[in-house]
């Protein structure tokens, strides 16, 4: 048998889009090893037949399902134990995230298991799953293979694409778990919640985006109006540095823990182009970067790179663009 | 209450970083340095100390790696720690994600932490994922990415983000907290804690010392194998204007848009 063992992460009744996107890799993967894809969800009411079995569509033929703490790792951790232990699945398989990065790792340690973070790509090899994952600032691509029972592969975020198929509809099986003692020792007091104003990116033909390169929070004046310069459907985004600094609004945040876009240009103020933020903007159309840092890695990805001060370029360019409007 | 603070040794920064094909490990050869993301491990510890809702009895910074590492330990001790310990064992070399938190985990688990902190990510291996594989063996609740710690009645109260806002968790200790860079600013080590940092006690153990197994160690007792090391699909080289001239520099990117049509 070699099934793979996926997990849903689930919000106010939806289920989330990289996990959907892992449920499909797995499906397709398991079918080229001779296994079957299953789920575990973990949550209150809000986990209905209805929206369990709804899972089949994008593959999953068994979706385990037991009650305990929502956004948290270590309830997860026990769960997914305990279906492995009585089912012997081969793999697990995470979409990526804050969670799955935390269950996957958490897993390892608990079934003394393989595990490989960040992966873009998985393959069937002779019967077994290999995964792929960029290194060195994607410079480079690694390949992991598993010893022992168990394969832990989580995505990195985006990187499995949702696929739905007709008319497919999951066994839904309930699981009774004791919970460890030590993931009673965590509570959620608050989830989900947003800071700032509500703003959307995600429809922008432009985004015109800040990092922490701008210095300081008044440096998004700069951004808004080149913002305002370009017109139309333009709007601002901003870093998950700037955002936690409290510069910008959460609803602007471009990356893993923030949106995805793909606008037809992306402008990246002062922006290093961590990992965590160019998975949220890889797929934008154009790319240009400004960047007093001639080493930012957000270099290696952009379309157009401009190595220089952000204080002198950004108010020119907003002039010369409206200007090219104006006439 | 005890603290111990997870450290680990990068390349510099500024040294550009690669595959030894004879091996397929990191060239960790090269300028290093205490993994920036560390640094904001050791001032939120230093921060609870100080902050007084709770008192620190000790600060102990922990690390595993070669000879060199010890160096790491120097900084993190400038920075606060009142003492350290070096995991060093030839065994060791070769530890996935999962050996390396099974290994850090045991010598954790002889100092019986109240807490332990580490930085979000290692500079060099981009992974998020040791604090979870440690706090798993140690039988803890484990949190990555906080940007804000209060201590409350004895626990922590832990903000994040998470996939859909913020979150705001209460974690009861013992656990094992991964801290994001906006938490804090780290302090400067003064010169004085700079010189010291050496006269305080650093104490090397070996696998064998804290009862790590080596079959679960080095890169025999991995669970993943890496290798076929190979370059990504290939992306043109984008165009990179210097800004000598801003007027210039200005033009050839309004052309840019222009020609592909933006403006």
């Amino acid at each position: 048998m070699a099934d793979v063992l996926t997990y849903v992460l689930h919000f106010q009744g939806a289920f989330n889009k990289n996990s959907l996107g892992a449920v499909s890799e797995g499906a397709a993967r398991a079918q080229e090893i001779g296994g079957q894809c299953h789920a575990v969800v973990v949550g209150g009411e809000d986990l209905s037949d209805e929206l369990c079995s709804s899972l089949g569509a994008y593959g999953a033929t068994r979706v385990f399902r037991a009650a305990g703490l929502e956004g948290l790792a270590q309830p997860v951790i026990d769960v997914m134990a305990k279906v492995i232990d009585d089912h012997g699945h081969s793999y697990a398989l995470f979409g990526g995230g804050l969670l799955g990065f935390e269950i996957g790792a958490g897993l390892a340690a608990r079934k003394q298991a393989g595990v490989t973070m960040e992966v873009t790509q998985v393959r069937a090899e002779n019967g077994k799953l290999v995964a792929e994952r960029p290194i060195l600032q994607d410079s480079k691509v690694s390949v992991s293979r598993y010893r022992g029972d168990l394969g832990i592969i989580i995505g990195r975020i985006n990187a499995f694409e949702t696929v739905t198929r007709d008319g497919g509809s999951a066994e839904v099986v309930d699981v009774d778990v004791d919970y460890s003692p030590w993931s009673n020792q965590a509570t959620m007091v608050a989830r989900g919640e947003q800071r700032g104003a509500d703003v959307d990116i995600e429809g922008a033909d432009i985004l015109v985006a800040g990092g922490r390169g701008l210095g300081k929070p008044e440096g998004f004046e700069l951004v808004e109006q080149l913002a305002a310069a370009f017109g139309g459907n333009t709007a601002v985004a901003a870093t998950r540095a700037v955002v936690d600094a409290g510069w910008y609004p959460y609803a602007a945040q471009i990356g893993q823990t923030g949106k995805t876009v793909s606008p037809k240009l992306y402008l990246a103020a002062g922006i290093s182009g961590a990992i965590q933020h160019k998975v949220g903007m890889q797929s934008s159309e154009n790319i240009i970067a400004i960047n007093k840092d001639a080493n930012a890695p957000i270099f290696e990805f952009s379309d157009l790179g401009v190595v220089g001060d952000l204080n002198k370029i950004l108010p020119r360019l907003a002039d010369a663009i409206k200007a090219k409007k104006g006439g | 209450m005890k603290i111990c603070v997870l450290v680990k040794e990068v390349p510099d920064a500024a040294v550009e970083k690669r595959i030894d094909p004879s091996t397929g490990r990191m060239d960790r050869s090269g300028e290093k340095n205490l993994n920036p993301y560390d640094t904001h491990a050791i001032e939120a510890a230093m921060q609870i100390r100080e902050g007084g809702a709770v008192q620190v009895d000790e600060i102990v910074a922990l690390t595993m790696g070669p000879e060199s590492a010890m160096r790491a330990l120097h900084k993190a001790v400038s920075l606060g720690a009142d003492r350290s310990i070096h995991l060093t064992d030839p065994a060791l070399a070769g530890s996935d994600v999962a050996a390396t938190g099974y290994a850090l985990s045991k010598a954790l688990a002889s100092e019986q932490p109240d807490l332990v902190l580490l930085g979000q990510q290692s500079d060099d291996g981009e992974c998020y994922t040791i604090g979870a594989v440690v706090a798993d063996h140690l039988q803890m609740p484990s949190l990555t990415q906080v940007i804000k710690m209060d201590v409350e009645d004895g626990a922590l109260r832990c903000e994040r983000q998470a996939e859909y806002g913020y979150d705001t968790v209460q974690v009861r200790l013992p656990a094992v907290i991964s801290v994001g860079d906006a938490i804090n600013e780290p302090r400067y080590p003064s010169l004085k804690a700079i010189m010291g940092a050496r006269k305080k006690p650093l104490e090397q153990v070996a696998a064998g010392d804290v009862g790590i197994d080596p079959g679960l160690v080095g890169a025999d007792g991995s669970r993943v194998q890496c290798g076929d090391f190979h370059d990504p699909p290939a992306k043109a080289p984008g165009q990179v204007i210097e800004d000598e001239d801003t007027s210039e520099t200005v033009d050839k990117i309004v052309a840019w848009l222009e020609e592909r049509k933006l403006i």
